[in-house]
């Protein structure tokens, strides 16, 4: 997988852009099951990514991802800004340049591992581990772009009914079954977004 | 807030509300007195409730003791971003800043209570943490 210049900046606008176009679903779903700021808090994070640009895009990838989870820990604020911006900075620290296909998902791997001892979570507790492992498991398996987008937003469907152990959600105990889960629904727009920018090669 | 250069452990109060973070160490130094250094912080970045990483590391700084700094945090992700500030101190700092299981306010006036006896850093954690225990 080949990111110019180009293709990063477009990467880059593309997360920031599902982020701060989906604000106010995130903080509805948010207000149900939260404290209702994870729609502002992912867009004020975002803007505050966007606003590095262009500088950012002249990084090389690897440098790039860790400035944009280091932009998101000091901004989002709230739990999402430490997970989400742990899994941009592990996944740059991870990253060879020029990464192939495979040293993508071994990044993933990490950056997934990384999310988990941050939150001591793992997945079915109704957080954004329950679109990232599920997920991953799919782009291991050499699903394409598609079927990395189409698991993603399953994923995050299939928190509804699941009970929350982690997080401000785990207060409301049995009450937060029948909401999706606010982090993994950014979650999964962030995959959506990221995979619809980018182009895997195959078998690379 | 004025800090001495004791060698008692410092107190970090971290609140998603400012006026809940201010209050508590309020609360410390009356109780507590001025011996502990203390530091306290709250709110997002933009003023609203929620907490955030620079305003953790900045009160770490401000309440750096040679003894070592114990964070007393009230909601999840008050927790997370204190955890995420320690992971970016430098490394030789890092060791020596906990954060405390433990109910914000009754935790804070504890480990100051503890800290001001002069007690380690491992001490002023347990105590703050075996009082709901």
């Amino acid at each position: 997988m080949s990111l110019d210049r180009a293709a990063r900046e477009k990467l880059v606008r593309a997360l920031a852009l599902s982020m701060i176009g989906h604000a106010d679903e995130l903080t509805s779903l948010d207000q149900a099951i939260g404290d209702g700021d994870h729609g502002l808090n992912m867009k004020r994070g975002f803007e505050a990514v966007l606003a590095t640009l262009p500088g950012l895009a002249d990084k090389p990838l690897p440098e790039m991802l860790k400035a944009i989870g280091m932009t998101l820990v000091m901004k989002v604020g709230g739990a999402s800004g430490p997970l989400v911006g742990t899994f941009f900075m592990e996944l740059g620290k991870a990253l060879p340049e020029q990464p192939a296909r495979a040293d993508l998902v071994a990044a993933t791997d990490k950056a997934i591992n990384a999310v988990k001892a941050r939150g001591r979570s793992e997945a079915g507790q109704k957080t954004l581990l329950d679109v990232l492992v599920p997920v991953q498991i799919v782009f291991a398996g050499g699903g394409d772009a598609k079927a990395i987008a189409a698991e993603a937003a399953q994923a995050a469907d299939r928190t509804t009914p699941m009970l929350a152990i982690r997080g401000r959600a785990s207060f409301l105990g049995e009450r937060s079954i029948g909401h999706m889960d606010p982090g993994s629904r950014s979650a999964s727009l962030l995959i959506g977004a990221a995979v619809a920018t980018l182009e895997f090669e195959e078998n690379s | 807030m004025r800090n001495s250069n004791s060698g008692h452990v410092g107190i970090v109060i971290v609140s998603h509300s400012p006026k809940i973070a201010e209050g508590a160490a309020d609360m410390v130094r009356q109780m507590v007195g001025d011996a502990v250094p203390l530091a306290w912080t709250g709110g997002d970045v933009d003023g609203g409730l929620g907490t955030n990483v620079a305003g953790i590391l900045e009160a770490i700084e401000t309440a750096w003791s040679p003894a070592g700094v114990a964070i007393l945090v009230d909601l999840g992700g008050a927790e997370t971003n204190s955890e995420m500030a320690v992971e970016m101190l430098p490394e030789d700092r890092r060791a020596r800043v906990v954060v405390c299981n433990a109910p914000v306010v009754e935790g804070a006036v504890i480990a100051a209570t503890e800290s001001s006896g002069g007690s380690p850093l491992a001490a002023v954690k347990r105590s703050a943490e075996e009082f709901y225990a």
